[in-house]
């Protein structure tokens, strides 16, 4: 009987309260949108990493009100007169209606725990995340914008590869954004990149693993090839697993997975240790034998004193 | 035109497009853009091993990526070429069903890419120019490529070029086939012979994604403007070589002729120039690449 009645309250709440809810598509259960929101898009009973637009990353990781776009005037010209199904521009201002973003990449500079860095954010919604003429400017002047001011350099992707509607033109994109790797890496100035669902063929294949600490988010597909390709190749299904974030570590392709509630914290301190200013303030990040009692404790109090360190009006006089 | 909600204009614009594609391509330039196709991936077109036994009689293969394995889908190694030493590094197809399948048709896996930074590197450390050919349908997309790290290869073999201090010539002598090729193409100097292809995906792919029917291939390579003359216009590459008359493949030794004399112009070319400099330079020329408009001017 209990069964019965409490089934009917959850069909009642489907229809009344939960307006944006989303159910998770690795344990089905109903989430709110307040309640994702507040868990940066995460699913709170298994883990499960949403999908987060460009826009909402950006406001994930900077602080409130330091968010200021770079190149926010580029957009794709239509150099191949490409013609499919559909004209490429017309896609091109689908893609931009319906995700209200100029491109599939942002760039801006911005502050993280007040750390000044250049931010560049890919969104999967705008054209799968393709990387064609525009991106790869971005990416350009991103790094420009680092190299001048000696700001460090993190990149968010979420990409399906080159953008055919560009031809060779998107393919070059990715020596384009290699040689901005190179000038970057002469000054030096520090390059993070964070590979989110999916990163494959041209961005994975160029900047995307050129940077000097590649951070993956949980349950990621990260592979060249796309799995559908892969599968035809070999004729077979593809191992359990295959491509994810996890199996990727294991195999020595990134460095680390880092939950997206951990992110901002974890890119200050990778980034300021990369730089060599800030001494490492938060509790080590590696693979211990045993965990220990308490570690939620010791990540909170380290996160108050790295923001003390990175506010220069809390910091000691000088000797 | 700008969709608006509501506002379902997809089976029109469909039956417009359909239209134009019947109307606006003729036949004949789509055969003609076809053969190139067919012509790059000739049967009997000369091989990257072709040119090195036509141009360097003294060649010595190096072999391994001291990591894991050698891959037959690159070779590389030391060539004696007017006086110097040149570093030479390309795919290899293989010609039989033997060697094809021993090279897996050109596409390399991680090991290929790998062997080649090694070589690149060493060719560095003594001042020895590098050239590379190119002639891939693609990296290969296996599930144990994947591990061992594509990806990170190619990038590792883009990066290796990007900051080499001696001249690179890389030239396109057949298919060259996405970011398998491109790995090998980050150059001061990017030919490329007539007949050659060179395109961000295979005509065969991107129709099989756009029109969801691979048979459009002929479509998707006209539309991807993958051959010589479309990409000397885009400025892609630097220069076309011309071919033997009815292609390279009625006649290696000339084709190798004509390769020789255009790499020994471009190396006098290169190595007149401070290496800071050329470098410098190399930077500048894929900064360029692309086209978008900026402020709506279009900027290319």
């Amino acid at each position: 009987m209990a069964q019965k009645v409490s089934v009917d309250i959850s069909r009642r709440n489907r229809g009344e309260v939960l307006k944006g809810a989303e159910s998770c598509p690795q344990c089905s259960q109903l989430l709110t949108a307040e309640e994702l929101e507040e868990n940066y898009r995460v699913c709170r009973h298994c883990g499960h990493h949403f999908r987060v637009t460009a826009r909402e990353r950006v406001a994930q990781l900077a602080d409130t009100g330091t968010w200021s776009e770079i190149a926010a005037n580029l957009r794709s010209a239509d150099p191949l007169d490409f013609f499919d199904l559909r004209p490429y521009p017309e896609r091109v201002e689908e893609a931009e209606y319906d995700t209200g973003l100029p491109e599939a990449m942002l760039t801006g500079t911005a502050r993280i725990h007040k750390m000044e860095v250049v931010l560049a954010v890919m969104d999967f919604q705008f054209l799968g995340g393709s990387m064609g003429s525009v991106v790869g400017e971005k990416f350009w002047r991103a790094a420009e914008t680092a190299i001048e001011t000696r700001v460090p350099l993190a990149v968010v992707c979420a990409s399906g590869g080159a953008r055919m509607q560009e031809g060779i033109l998107s393919l070059l994109q990715m020596a384009k954004t290699t040689c901005a790797v190179e000038l970057m890496a002469q000054v030096p100035v520090p390059f993070v990149s964070v590979l989110t669902h999916p990163t494959t063929g041209g961005v994975l294949a160029s900047f995307a693993t050129l940077s000097d600490v590649v951070i993956a988010e949980p349950g990621a597909f990260l592979s060249f090839a796309g799995p559908r390709i892969i599968e035809q190749t070999i004729k077979e299904k593809l191992p359990e697993g295959f491509g994810l974030a996890e199996s990727n570590v294991e195999h020595g392709q990134v460095d680390m997975i880092i939950p997206r509630s951990e992110l901002k914290d974890r890119l200050v301190q990778i980034l300021g240790m990369l730089e060599g200013g800030v001494a490492c303030a938060l509790e080590p990040l590696w693979e211990e034998e045993e965990s220990r009692p308490g570690r939620r404790g010791a990540f909170a109090e380290a996160i108050g004193r790295i923001k003390s360190l990175a506010n220069p009006s809390r910091r000691p006089p000088k000797r | 035109m700008p969709t608006l909600p509501g506002v379902h204009l997809k089976d029109e614009i469909a039956k417009v497009s359909q239209r134009l594609r019947e109307l606006g391509h003729n036949r004949h330039l789509d055969k003609a853009v076809w053969g190139r196709v067919e012509l790059a991936r000739h049967p009997e077109r000369p091989y990257t091993q072709d040119y090195i036994h036509q141009m360097f009689p003294g060649f010595i293969e190096l072999r391994g990526d001291r990591c894991f394995a050698d891959d037959p889908a690159i070779v590389g190694g030391l060539a004696a070429y007017m006086g110097r030493t040149i570093m030479v590094i390309g795919h290899q197809k293989g010609r039989d069903l033997a060697a094809r399948t021993r090279r897996n048709f050109g596409m390399a896996r991680p090991e290929g890419y790998r062997k080649a930074q090694r070589l690149m590197n060493l060719a560095d450390k003594f001042g020895i120019p590098v050239l590379t050919f190119i002639d891939t349908p693609g990296a290969y997309p296996g599930v144990a490529a994947e591990e061992r790290g594509q990806a990170g290869a190619i990038s590792g073999s883009l990066l290796c070029m990007a900051r080499l201090d001696v001249p690179t010539v890389a030239v396109i002598i057949g298919e060259g086939g996405s970011g398998g090729a491109l790995a090998l193409a980050l150059a001061d100097r990017v030919l490329m012979l007539e007949n050659s292809i060179y395109s961000v995906i295979s005509p065969e792919s991107c129709a099989a994604i756009l029109w969801k029917d691979a048979d459009e291939a002929h479509l998707a390579a006209q539309t991807l403007r993958l051959t010589s003359s479309d990409l000397l216009e885009l400025q892609a590459v630097d220069a076309v070589l011309p071919e033997p008359r009815g292609g390279a493949h009625r006649d290696h030794a000339a084709a190798a002729r004509i390769v020789k004399e255009a790499l020994e112009d471009n190396l006098r070319e290169l190595e007149a120039i401070h290496p800071q400099l050329r470098k410098q330079e190399r930077f500048q020329k894929f900064r360029q690449m692309g086209v978008w408009k900026e402020n709506g001017l279009t900027l290319f």
